[in-house]
């Protein structure tokens, strides 16, 4: 260990798997869980006690669709009463009346809402989903006028990045006070659909200007967040702030992961919550330790000066490219494999120019996978 | 369409306080201050925590300053540029409200 293990201060609850929506980059796993696997409400206020305990200050309620548990707000006053930050992270559709309103009341700190696109057609195709938009931007009313703050998070790919100027006029028009341009990661059901994803290279570079202007212009006014596409950077992410470093989530089921992709990494096992404590897991869990800190490196990361800004970049990208967990993220100009990326990226292109209409989607369903196989 | 909002720019007559989305407390685990944001968290420094017990929404930036030259015994001129300074970093960042 390079460093003393500090206690976490992020969890990322996936309270479900069910969702109305059914993007194509979504970050859950292929196989998503059922209702039946989800854990009772007591289970989750025992989790997040022990996490508070354990130093986390922040969570973030996902899902799939986390209104779509009907403890909720059960959920959010329990945060709430342990001085926990809650951040709802929602798709904003179908939300019953005076809910958003007993979120508030049970003491939510900050909504956050999707938007598959700044335009109707848009958000309505990619999330597969008839009139989500406008039931979309009643979320956001609703939610300015129980008094919440708001955060609109507009997921980027080939498919809306030309909406990026209307992305932030729309979120100035909900009065959100953030907006984050996160480019989708290439996990999970983005990297099953990968070809009918990736954003051509002068689009990328377009958006990065565009971005970099909105926020000088609107400082002090709303604060954009950006998430460059990494496929076309230099240097990695610096993947949740290092594995296992001051951040966690949970999955339906309640198995504790290091980041959303941690299962597609096959030598590692991970543990549920009940049959160890938080802090347990937290602290001896191996997958935990496997990748944490810098002691792990292989070259050139080990030598690298950059090995504590990046941490290595992402672990289930090195496995996904590279084939091995442990290896630099090929993302990394200095990755043995970097010429890998601009392959991926020429590899789309010439999927896309092969047929005449684009490839279309795997829409995120349960079972899709099956499908697929 | 609602009127958008504006840039805030400090004066000694601004009321800073710190918006619903922003909010500071004890971390007992930490044994410090933390300021909590939607997706991060600040671990600010004690004369950073000094001005920012004072954004109550009643005291204006020149009664915030005239305070802190008395507690720390400074010219209030040199307190003054520390203060709005940095009052305007935190409210460009929409940490702090004018």
């Amino acid at each position: 260990m390079s460093e003393p293990l500090l206690p976490p201060i992020g969890m990322l609850a996936e309270l479900t798997h069910r969702c109305p929506l059914q993007c194509p980059y979504c970050s859950n796993p292929l196989e998503l869980l059922k209702a039946n696997r989800e854990l009772d409400t007591q289970t989750w206020l025992d989790l997040f006690s022990q996490a508070a305990d354990l130093g986390v200050l922040q969570v973030h309620l996902s899902g799939g669709e986390p209104t779509l548990r009907r403890d909720l707000e059960q959920l959010i006053a329990g945060l709430s009463a342990r001085g926990v930050y809650t951040n709802l992270i929602t798709a904003g559709i179908n939300i019953a009346e005076g809910r958003i309103e007993a979120f508030a009341e049970a003491g939510l700190d900050h909504l956050q809402l999707s938007f598959q696109g700044a335009r109707p057609a848009t958000t309505d195709r990619i999330g597969n989903h008839s009139g989500s938009h406008e039931k979309k931007l009643e979320t956001a009313r609703r939610g300015r006028a129980a008094g919440l703050p708001l955060t609109i998070n507009a997921p980027i790919h080939r498919h809306n990045i030309e909406e990026v100027p209307e992305f932030i006029d729309l979120a100035l028009s909900l009065d959100a006070e953030r907006l984050e341009i996160a480019n989708v990661q290439y996990a999970g059901w983005a990297l099953a659909n990968r070809n009918a994803l990736m954003p051509e290279r002068a689009a990328v570079e377009r958006q990065a200007e565009i971005v970099a202007a909105a926020q000088e212009r609107l400082a002090g006014i709303i604060n954009i967040d950006f998430v460059p596409p990494d496929y076309f950077a230099v240097y990695p992410k610096p993947c949740m702030g290092g594995w296992a470093r001051d951040a966690f989530m949970v999955t339906p089921d309640g198995t504790v992961l290091p980041c959303h992709a941690a299962q597609t990494i096959p030598s590692l096992r991970f543990e549920r919550f009940g049959e160890r404590s938080l802090a347990e897991i937290w602290t001896n869990s191996p997958a935990f330790n496997a990748y944490r800190g810098t002691e792990w490196m292989q070259e050139p990361c080990r030598s690298c000066e950059r090995r504590e800004i990046d941490w290595g970049g992402c672990r289930c990208q090195a496995m996904a490219i590279a084939g091995d967990a442990a290896a630099t993220d090929p993302v990394c100009i200095k990755s043995p494999i970097h010429a890998r990326m601009a392959m991926l990226i020429d590899e789309t292109r010439r999927a896309s120019a092969d047929s005449a209409a684009d490839e279309p989607f795997i829409y995120r369903r349960i079972g899709a996978v099956t499908e697929l196989a | 369409m609602m009127a958008l909002r504006e840039r805030a720019i400090v004066s000694l007559r601004s009321v800073p306080s710190l918006p619903r989305h922003v909010r500071m407390q004890y971390d007992p685990v930490r044994q410090g201050f933390a300021v909590l944001s939607p997706e991060k968290v600040f671990w600010p420094n004690d004369i950073s925590l000094d001005i920012l017990r004072r954004c109550d929404g009643r005291s204006s930036v020149s009664h915030i300053i005239a305070g802190l030259a008395a507690d720390y015994d400074a010219e209030q001129e040199a307190v003054a540029a520390d203060v709005i300074a940095f009052l305007q970093e935190w409210s460009d960042k929409l940490l702090v409200k004018l």
